[in-house]
């Protein structure tokens, strides 16, 4: 069989084999609450038609996108400023590497009492969320750089915004590509655990409310479902950043 | 040296370079008292057993490096630092892969007007013998065509002096021999200064006009051996084989791999 083949063929009998036996565990354990397959289908249907099931995932969208820039304007320029000025480093790293491990999740009473329940608080929870990861792989790509590229930098008289400009950012750039792909798929992480407290739209509202008011589980699994293809759709765009020409060799063979 | 019309370009004076050892008080010397003059348009090569210091030397003379004790001019200039008149060419390839090959060929020119820079990329790229590559990036291309790219950026900077680094040394034999005679013709056609550093005593013989042999205890220039002989070298002729030898000899073995 080819590759191609394999690679369609394979995943569609895998989702055929969960899903049947997902609907067979539902029905065998005779439960009304859990949905099936089917239900959950005709969950986002009726999401679908009610206009909520765009108008959510717009809004999980919109707190994602701005938290995540905010993230990559700051973290890096921070990162290759970290990874090139020892000082900084010095006087910086000890605090990120504190902040880092942090969960997000713990700095929502924080985020609430900062911004109140408005959509600031989810955005500002993802910008947390994602700015660690984008700054520390921006500053470990310059402190991992090949010296040979900074040699051939210096010999030709490059210096101080020039030489960050066309030679120290290009060879960053591949790691920073992976550092944004990681904090991409954390952002989308959060956005829907910040949902569930702070606002009332989006994804992860979807599943708190759809269980709250009236136990409705079809819709839990539906925006579950949602969240899962969304994330996928994400990863599958920034991929397509590290096929450009300009950042393709730091990869390997792929 | 000593004829009057030879300028020295490269002059390095009792030259030493210690690191402090594991003991207190302890120096272990990386180079001891190294002397070596190269005139304007020479070829010279610096041989030697790896971790003897050679490419140390070269980093110190190319100013990437700071000698601990001596004299080094270059251009009759005390070295501060690196000049993108003479350009370094590494062994590990400083082509930069983000850039196409006339992106990087192109590298040190961009303070030239648009068309001269157009002009000398394009030069140079078919005196390495890469048309048709100008949009190629250094992934797609093998490891010989990279170290082509590289001295063409060298030289299309307008470099006096080229500064080697066993750039060779990671490629196969074929390609070796063909990318030191191009660098033969190159250099003949463009008379720049050139300070080669090998450990492929062949390689020295057939570049250079004058071998520096360098030697681990104590690490300073042991002997220097004049090649004679006409370019394109016949690697079996006599004058040839007794250069080798002689070189083998200093470095304390017999052409057959034989200790001394």
């Amino acid at each position: 069989m080819n590759r191609r083949v394999l690679h369609i063929v394979l995943p569609l009998v895998t989702g055929a084999l969960l899903l049947t036996s997902w609907h067979v565990a539902v029905k065998l354990s005779g439960s009304d609450i859990f949905p099936t397959p089917q239900q959950v289908l005709a969950g986002l249907g009726e999401l679908a038609q009610q206009g909520l099931l765009l108008k959510y995932i717009v809004a999980s969208l919109f707190r994602v996108s701005w938290g995540f820039i905010a993230a990559v304007l700051v973290g890096v320029p921070l990162g290759l400023i970290l990874g090139w000025f020892r000082p900084a480093y010095a006087a910086l790293n000890p605090f990120i590497q504190i902040l880092r491990p942090i969960s997000p999740i713990a700095w929502i009473p924080v985020a609430i009492l900062w911004f109140g329940v408005k959509d600031t608080a989810p955005v500002f929870l993802i910008f947390l969320a994602s700015v660690f990861p984008i700054t520390v792989s921006s500053m470990a790509a310059v402190q991992n750089m090949q010296q040979v590229y900074l040699r051939a930098a210096q010999n030709f008289g490059l210096g101080g915004l020039e030489l960050f400009r066309r030679v120290i950012f290009p060879a960053a750039l591949p790691q920073i590509i992976t550092g944004i792909r990681i904090a991409l798929g954390v952002a989308w992480l959060v956005v829907v655990a910040a949902e569930m407290i702070a606002v009332n739209s989006g994804l992860g509202y979807l599943i708190i409310d759809a269980r709250n008011a009236g136990k409705r589980y079809d819709l839990v699994v539906a925006g579950m479902v949602m969240i899962g293809l969304i994330g996928l759709v994400l990863d599958v765009l920034v991929r397509r950043l590290e096929k450009f020409d300009e950042v393709r060799w730091g990869y390997g063979q792929r | 040296m000593g004829n009057a019309d030879m300028q020295n370009i490269i002059t390095v004076r009792d030259c030493w370079m210690s690191f402090a050892g594991k003991e207190p008080g302890a120096e272990i010397h990386v180079l001891e008292q190294v002397n070596l003059d190269v005139v304007q348009g020479e070829f010279v090569c610096i041989v030697g057993p790896s971790g003897c210091g050679k490419s140390t030397l070269l980093n110190i003379i190319g100013g990437f490096l700071e000698e601990t004790r001596g004299e080094i001019y270059v251009e009759n200039a005390v070295v501060n630092g690196p000049d993108p008149g003479r350009i370094f060419v590494f062994q590990e390839n400083g082509v930069f892969p983000w850039l196409t090959v006339e992106q990087n060929i192109g590298f040190g020119l961009l303070s030239r007007p648009e068309t001269e820079r157009a002009e000398r990329v394009k030069h140079y790229i078919a005196m390495v013998g890469l048309n048709g590559f100008e949009k190629s990036y250094p992934r797609e291309l093998s490891g010989g065509m990279r170290q082509r790219v590289e001295i063409a950026r060298a030289l299309a900077a307008d470099a006096r002096v080229l500064y080697m680094d066993e750039p060779f040394g990671a490629l196969d034999f074929l390609t070796r021999l063909k990318m030191r005679s191009d660098l033969i013709r190159i250099w003949q056609a463009e008379k720049k200064t050139i300070l080669f550093v090998t450990h492929d005593i062949e390689e020295a013989v057939q570049l250079a006009d004058r071998v520096l042999v360098m030697t681990k205890r104590p690490a300073t220039i042991q002997e220097e051996v004049k090649i004679d002989l006409p370019r394109p070298r016949d690697l079996d002729s006599s004058g040839y084989l007794a250069a080798r030898d002689r070189i083998f000899e200093i470095m304390g073995m017999d052409a057959h791999g034989g200790g001394g």
